[in-house]
């Protein structure tokens, strides 16, 4: 180098050195933190456990492997099983899909309203705000159960409670999703009189319908998963089959197997379609 | 010496470049003119293997740069460092840290995810720094700088990986004039003091004059014209753009003073780094 590095360059070194030695320190203190706070949870996770968590530790593939082997024992039996249950999982993805329509719809109308800068009341952001908490709050099991027993079982009970959920969860992530939206359009609506639904309808909505509709495809995607797990406590579809398959000791390990087969196949199928069609939305064909 | 042979290169239909055929001398400061198009960037691209060629070879020295692979491929970046008309720097990291990476291919991948430069290259970062003048900046992120300050950062990166040789595509189109003649004058000062080559994509006419040592045209990924800045008349010009009689220099010239070459300036002795 030049001998131009009197005074400048050094203090500056000397600064830039000082700043990297407290970022190294601030990580390093924070690592130790981190791992001691690890340590001292996972012995209070393992004081609290109720059985031998070590003891029971080395069976944990023992129930999968009999699974398995039981219905490859009896795989010829396997596209039987496949074409009995389809009915089912329709039943179980109608669930979903209807509830995840109904809800996207709920949530749009709360997203518009409890973001700011777009909202039509902007004193009652925080109502609508603390509504869609409620709505995530409450387990959907917990809705379904009290559904169910008012109701009486079926795919009703469990549709309300997914879409209850759906509305509060898909609500959140499309507010997000409008705080990002551009205003200049919305100014530009504004500008030639148009009503507040107006602006929204044709201002923010073509904006934001893409990131809208890969939220609720991916929603759609965990409602067949929870609508399979209602089926569990009485509303129908493929969880109140699988929940007959899989009590152990049946001796129908084929069919639960067949069972999982059919969602896992069902949620690739979803994975694919989505993707195609959020393509084609986002690049307009 | 970097030879060029016979390279294409075709994107779908398109041929950007059309079997290009260069030689460059060590030391050599070289501009690349020609339209917007006509395939300067895609030609910097493959020399610093960003894009492969689809026909030909290059050569740097004994080694066929345009054959390597893996880790010996990235050797070859570090040796070729690139310089970007969008600067294309880490915005949220602060200047010391985007200069640093810089040594990223000669440290193990471990220690760099965690920050970890040895306390000699950040020194060595912060003179490169002060070298171009921006020493003062070196804590702050680098958004927070201006178009030809973070042009500057962008050169440092490139000092730091200690080249051989300097690919700039087109490092002065959004900077505003003054700084592109700093950003210039770093350039040409870099090829005479330290004696590396440097190959630069210009849109002026005037600045490859003033700047380079050479000045090759392209059209249509066609070399079309090779030969010392005196020889790049209004004619030849007229030509590379493929331009009729009313293309006037003038009218679109950024330069602030008189146009004098500025290539015999203080040889001053070469320092390194």
């Amino acid at each position: 180098m030049t001998l131009t590095n009197t005074a400048g360059p050094a203090a500056i070194k000397a600064d830039y050195t000082a700043m990297v030695q407290r970022k190294r320190l601030y990580s390093g203190a924070l690592l130790i933190v981190f791992v001691a706070l690890l340590a001292a949870g996972f012995n209070l996770a393992d004081r609290r456990n109720a059985g031998g968590f070590w003891d029971g530790l080395h069976k944990i593939l023992d129930f999968p492997a009999e699974l398995l082997g039981e219905a490859i024992g009896k795989a010829p039996a396997l596209p039987g099983h496949l074409l009995y249950y389809f009915p089912a999982m329709l039943e179980t993805i109608n669930i979903a899909a209807v509830s995840t329509l109904i809800g996207a719809l709920i949530a749009i109308v709360l997203s518009l309203l409890s973001t700011r800068g777009l909202a039509r009341w902007p004193r009652l952001i925080p109502l609508f705000r603390r509504m869609m908490d409620i709505m995530r709050a409450l387990p959907e099991i917990v809705i379904a159960l009290v559904l169910i027993f008012i109701l009486g079982g079926g795919p009703i009970p469990a549709m309300i409670a997914i879409a209850f959920h759906t509305a509060g969860a898909l609500g959140k992530l499309f507010s997000e999703v409008n705080e990002n939206a551009d205003l200049k359009p919305v100014e530009g609506l504004a500008s030639v009189g148009a009503s507040w639904l107006q602006r929204m309808w044709l201002g923010v909505l073509p904006q934001v319908m893409p990131n809208y509709l890969s939220y609720a495809l991916l929603r759609f995607e965990i409602n067949v998963r929870a609508s399979a797990i209602l089926g569990f406590v009485g509303a129908g579809g493929i969880g109140a089959e699988l929940r007959v398959a899989i009590s152990w000791g049946a001796g129908r390990y084929d069919a639960a197997a067949a069972i999982f087969l059919l969602l896992f196949l069902t949620i690739v199928a979803i994975d694919q379609v989505s993707s195609h069609y959020r393509n084609r939305l986002v690049k307009g064909r | 010496m970097l030879e060029i042979r016979d390279v294409t290169r075709r994107f779908g239909r398109n041929t950007a470049v059309d079997s290009v055929a260069l030689s460059i001398p060590h030391g050599q400061m070289i501009g690349v003119i020609g339209r917007s198009g006509a395939g300067k960037s895609t030609l910097l691209r493959m020399v610093n293997r960003l894009l492969d060629p689809s026909q030909g070879s290059i050569f740097f020295d004994a080694t066929e740069v345009s054959a390597l692979r893996g880790a010996a491929l990235r050797g070859w970046q570090r040796d070729c460092a690139m310089i970007f008309q969008q600067f294309n720097l880490v915005p949220r990291l602060d200047v010391v840290s985007n200069v640093l990476h810089g040594t990223l291919n000669r440290r193990s991948t471990a220690a760099t995810i965690f920050n970890l430069f040895p306390q000699a290259d950040i020194h060595r970062a912060i003179d490169i720094l002060d070298r171009l003048g921006i020493a003062d900046h070196a804590p702050k992120r680098v958004e927070a700088l201006s178009g030809g300050q973070q042009q500057r950062v962008a050169i440092a990166r490139a000092l730091m990986q200690d080249p051989k040789i300097i690919l700039a595509d087109e490092p002065i189109a959004s900077l505003d004039p003054m700084n592109a003649q700093v950003v210039m004058d770093t350039l040409r000062r870099i090829n005479d003091e330290d004696g590396r080559t440097v190959v630069c994509n210009l849109h002026t006419l005037d600045t490859a004059r003033r700047y380079c040592d050479r000045v090759v045209g392209m059209r249509d990924g066609r070399v079309v014209f090779d030969g010392s800045p005196e020889e790049l008349t209004t004619s030849a010009a007229r030509e590379i753009y493929g331009a009729g009689d009313d293309f006037s220099e003038a009218a679109t010239s950024t330069a602030i003073e008189a146009l004098e070459p500025i290539r015999d300036f203080v040889r001053a002795p070469a320092f390194a780094l």
